[in-house]
């Protein structure tokens, strides 16, 4: 957690905007290709230290294969990656100040907690002493005291993912590299751990990159997300940013629900734009930032919860439509609308229940008016 | 009662061919030999009725076993057919373990094939292929030949007859019982263990030392007891590779059956290499219960 006597200024963790801060990692141009097909294709990343980065895509977006290119199981077929400014192209595994915890964990079923813990520690060296002190400060760090000499077999799932986190921490390694890491715990089990993984990470003051193909986890103990697809990284940003500005239709669509409508901009002062979409509906005001011309189709996403559903046209809010409730879905927290405009446009509207009313505002075949501001979506041309 | 039905079959089994032929051997070998057929007294004859099971057993006693421990030829035959043992079981497990870790190493779909070749030896007859390796192996044999023309050695190597042909048969002959049980335990083996390994400091061989060897454990265990609990038995390949000096106890016991005819001793010979193999037989099955447990 933050601590509260600094200045904010300096509470905000963000190296990727500081010009002067030289990254602990550095993709130049990577490509890697398993013969025909490419797998990372020319990307360029930075990775600061103390970051917990994460890497988030569909299976096969090239993920998995770019950190195993920092782990050292892969050579990428062109470009650079360096560590600390030296390159590590040519460095193999076991030589890298890097560790890794394996998606399957990977434990010694043969060894005890404890030695599984100990093990990257006795191939340094190090004196007996050294090592067991440094086993039970990570025994101690997750909490595994109690199951030291028990073989991995005899413990709990979530034990495991804990001995596997302990085991890859245990060298102090200047990089920790975690696949999926919590793909195997069950969803409650899995929050928690995200917590865990965080405080831990702060704890440490190790740089994580973790690779997720679940995009909530990813918003959740990440620092900054790199979007991948094809390999090739789509947007790397803070989940806010990811969230909130999206830059293209595909990261809008991979991250959260998004309405994406499809329209003609066209330009109505030096920050704003509307986009025609339907010849029943009037055109959307957005707030554009960008370079876009006259006449160019672009795609209009609004978050669900951007977008408030009320029974009479609403003053306050400069877009607006009518339609008529198709579904409704009911989530306890929120409630999900399903919205068709006059037009025959769908749009799906999020609403958070705040109090706890037997009726419903609306039910289905309800006329309705749905209405944003005009800061509420983004406009994209990708 | 179905229940009691289904477990009764393998019972019923072991009971008709293992322990009543074994209480046969045993009821021989503590009898004495005759010249008679069958070659010993006493036989039981039930007509005599309560007297005559009496004097049956009356005249059972262990004087075989006391003779077996007498003469040291039995003594040196066992030692020597488990040392014999003992050298195959490693030697197969040195040209073992190479070829079940290429196997587990190589593509998916060259894996069945790879199995086949393994396996494929027992399609032929086990005599057929001991005898092979007489034409081989022999003063005139197609190594020495193919060794001469090479002009690696000027003189026939004398193999045949010599021990290094037992050892060079029975390692040939039970290499399948040494790597179809490996492979099994090194197929299992998670790739992502030794990538694990390597990741936390090991160099390729250590992670070999460290994390396959100990996990192929239990196919090194239940190849070597496959290999050394027949061999200690194993009568026709030195029979047929071996020379006057190669001396184990399966031919031991054949010559007291059929070259002797003293059957007492020959079933008395037999049941202490029971006894003997009973040790590794216990010591196999407990490994492999370890090994469920472990996995359950």
């Amino acid at each position: 957690m933050a601590d509260n006597t600094r200045k904010p200024s300096e509470t905000e963790f963000s190296p990727w905007i500081d010009p002067s801060a030289k990254p602990l990692i550095e993709f130049r141009n990577v490509t890697k290709k398993f013969g025909d097909f490419t797998a990372i294709d020319n990307l360029t990343l930075d990775i600061f230290e103390r970051e917990f980065f994460a890497l988030l895509g569909p299976s096969g977006c090239g993920k998995t294969t770019l950190m195993r290119m920092l782990a050292g199981f892969e050579r990428p077929t062109e470009g650079e990656i360096t560590l600390d400014g030296q390159s590590i192209v040519d460095v193999p595994p076991n030589l890298r100040p890097v560790n890794m915890m394996f998606q399957s964990y990977a434990l010694f079923p043969h060894l005890s907690v404890w030695d599984n813990i100990a093990f990257g520690l006795k191939r340094d060296k190090l004196e007996k002493d050294k090592i067991s002190a440094r086993v039970n400060e990570m025994l101690r760090l997750t909490r595994l005291e109690k199951f030291a000499r028990r073989k991995p077999h005899q413990i709990s799932g979530g034990q495991r993912q804990r001995v596997a986190l302990a085991r890859s921490l245990a060298k102090a390694p200047k990089l920790l590299l975690l696949d999926e890491p919590l793909g195997a715990l069950d969803r409650k089990l899995r929050e928690e751990t995200q917590f865990e993984l965080m405080d831990i990470q702060e704890k440490t003051g190790t740089t994580f990159v973790i690779v997720t193909h679940d995009q909530e986890e990813a918003m959740t103990v990440a620092s900054r997300i790199a979007v991948m697809d094809h390999g090739k990284v789509v947007q790397v940003d803070t989940p806010a940013q990811v969230y909130e500005v999206p830059n293209s239709v595909y990261v809008a669509d991979f991250i959260g629900d998004v309405n994406l409508i499809k329209g003609d901009f066209a330009r109505t002062g030096p920050e704003s734009g509307k986009i025609t979409y339907s010849n029943k509906e009037p055109a959307i005001s957005a707030e554009v930032f960008e370079d876009i011309s006259d006449g160019q189709s672009v795609t209009y996403a609004i978050r669900p919860e951007k977008i408030r559903v009320t029974a009479d046209k609403p003053d306050d809010r400069v877009n607006a439509a009518y339609g008529k409730i198709i579904d409704i879905g009911y989530l306890g927290n929120v409630s999900t609308y399903h919205v068709e405009l006059a037009g025959g446009q769908m749009v799906k509207v999020a609403m958070t229940n705040s109090t706890r009313v037997d009726r419903r505002d609306f039910t289905w075949d309800d006329d309705v008016w749905v209405s944003w501001r005009e800061s509420a979506g983004v406009v994209l041309t990708k | 009662m179905r229940r009691f039905a289904l477990i009764a079959v393998p019972y019923l089994w072991l009971l008709a061919l293992f322990l009543v032929p074994f209480v046969i051997v045993l009821k021989i070998s503590l009898s004495d030999t005759a010249l008679a057929i069958p070659p010993y007294v006493p036989t039981l004859d039930l007509s005599e009725g309560w007297d005559g099971l009496r004097a049956f057993f009356a005249e059972l006693d262990f004087e075989n076993f006391v003779f077996l421990s007498e003469d040291d030829l039995y003594w040196k035959a066992y030692l020597s057919s488990l040392r014999i043992a003992l050298v195959s079981t490693i030697l197969a497990l040195i040209v073992g373990y190479p070829i079940a870790y290429g196997m587990s190493r190589a593509p998916d779909e060259w894996r069945p094939t790879l199995l086949m070749l393994v396996i494929l030896p027992f399609w032929t007859s086990f005599l057929i292929r001991v005898y092979a390796w007489k034409a081989i192996l022999a003063q005139e044999g197609f190594l020495n030949q193919f060794l001469m023309s090479v002009g690696v050695i000027a003189d026939p190597l004398t193999i045949l007859n010599t021990n290094t042909a037992v050892y060079i048969g029975i390692v040939y002959t039970y290499l399948p019982f040494m790597v179809l049980p490996l492979y099994s335990a090194l197929e299992r083996l998670d790739g992502s263990l030794l990538e694990a390994a390597e990741d936390l400091g090991c160099s390729r061989f250590s992670a070999f030392w460290l994390v396959t060897l100990p996990l192929s454990r239990p196919g090194i265990i239940a190849g070597s007891f496959l290999v050394f609990i027949p061999v200690v038995g194993e009568y026709v390949i030195p029979a047929l590779l071996g020379g006057s000096d190669t001396l184990m106890i399966g031919k031991v016991l054949w010559d007291e059956f059929f070259a002797n005819r003293d059957w007492p001793v020959a079933s008395a010979v037999a049941i202490i290499l029971l006894a003997i193999l009973i040790i590794p037989i216990v010591l196999f099955l407990r490994n492999e219960e370890k090994q469920r447990e472990a996995e359950g």
